[in-house]
């Protein structure tokens, strides 16, 4: 009985905690349902262009106060069988085991542990745990406020950009794409509509 | 040696037909399982997926006039005496068909999953269909690489049946596919 009461008030302060994350986290949902958000990727091929691609699925929402940017929180999770390269028979190459090894590892995600006003030419640093193909490491990056303001249709919006280089190898990607091409930029756009 | 087949003999254009499509099926088979291991710098990466998607076309087209070819002419009589036999190599015979056709499709739909046309040899180009549906070319995929295995278990079969009926049958299955 005693063990039950203990049960039952782990499991309520568990729920507690989970409903008030999201409370807090549901701060500002990114837009994905009207598509006002892009997690795009850019890598060199051969050394002789660029290549581009993005991620069509992906889920996330943050926490903003202009008057307090060093209490931001950002939460993204990327489906990773979403990759959209323009080419489906290369598409399936990312998608193999190779690369993403989409069927192992479904999801990969962004979670920021800390955010900071920069007072040089960028406006904020963000700090973070990524997640991609089962690795995580904590990166670093620097975003950029678009703006801010009412939407015409009564939300409120806020936008931001970033930009991150990773290192394949860091995330158990050895696949030989050639020297110009070890490194991937992920460049983020999102906009957020408050909740 | 006849062009066409008799009751008890095939023509030259079906044993060519045959064998031609056997050959280049073998070969695919052996093609598809290297092309996949071919890594980016490998001289070949491209052209293998290139020659696999044109003669892919091709057998379809040769198996269009085989079975055109087929119902045009008598087929020679099976040379069981059993009735489980005989009905056993019908449905054999059939399912050699009918997958050889499904793994030209799965292989179309991987290459076409995006609406890019399959180009043969340089020379024309398949379109794609106007619809493709979520994620098609890693189904299409996986269905392509599970045929291609049952094909080859299934030729195996048919390449053992063959033998048994040259070998403990001693009768001229095997024989009558080579010359007419």
């Amino acid at each position: 009985m005693k063990s039950l009461f203990k049960k039952t008030a782990a499991a309520t302060a568990l729920i507690a905690a989970l409903l008030t994350a999201q409370a807090h986290a549901a701060d500002y949902k990114i837009d994905v349902e009207g598509a006002h958000a892009f997690v795009q990727f850019k890598i060199q091929h051969l050394g002789y262009s660029w290549l581009l691609g993005r991620f069509n699925t992906f889920n996330g929402s943050f926490n903003w106060d202009a008057k307090k940017p060093n209490d931001s929180v950002i939460d993204v999770v990327i489906q990773t069988s979403s990759i959209d390269s323009n080419h489906a028979e290369r598409d399936k190459h990312l998608k193999g085991k190779g690369f993403l090894d989409v069927n192992k590892f479904p999801t990969a995600r962004f979670k920021s542990t800390s955010f900071s006003e920069n007072k040089k030419d960028k406006d904020y640093t963000v700090t973070g745990d990524l997640t991609l193909r089962g690795v995580t490491k904590s990166i670093s990056f620097d975003v950029e406020k678009i703006g801010e303001g009412k939407d015409p249709w009564g939300g409120q919006r806020v936008g931001f950009e970033g930009d991150v280089k990773l290192k394949l190898s860091d995330y158990g990607i050895n696949y030989n794409l050639g020297p110009a091409s070890e490194w991937v930029e992920m460049e983020l756009f999102i906009e957020g509509i408050k909740q | 040696m006849s062009i066409k087949n008799t009751s008890t003999s095939y023509g030259s254009v079906s044993i060519i037909i045959h064998w031609v499509m056997a050959l280049t099926i073998f070969f695919m088979f052996g093609l598809g399982l290297y092309m996949v291991e071919l890594t980016y710098y490998d001289s070949w990466y491209k052209g293998s997926f290139d020659l696999h998607k044109s003669l892919g076309i091709v057998l379809f087209f040769l198996l269009l006039f085989r079975v055109t070819w087929r119902y045009m002419n008598i087929n020679p009589v099976a040379l069981s005496h059993k009735r489980w036999e005989v009905i056993a190599g019908y449905i054999a015979h059939f399912s050699l068909y009918v997958i050889i056709l499904l793994l030209m499709f799965s292989g179309y739909f991987i290459s076409t999953a995006d609406g890019r046309g399959i180009v043969v040899f340089k020379l024309f180009s398949v379109p794609a269909l106007p619809v493709s549906i979520e994620n098609q070319e890693d189904l299409s995929g996986d269905v392509h690489a599970a045929l291609a295995w049952g094909l080859i278990l299934l030729v195996l079969m048919h390449v053992g049946v063959s033998l048994k009926h040259h070998f403990t049958g001693k009768d001229k299955t095997l024989i009558r596919m080579l010359k007419s």
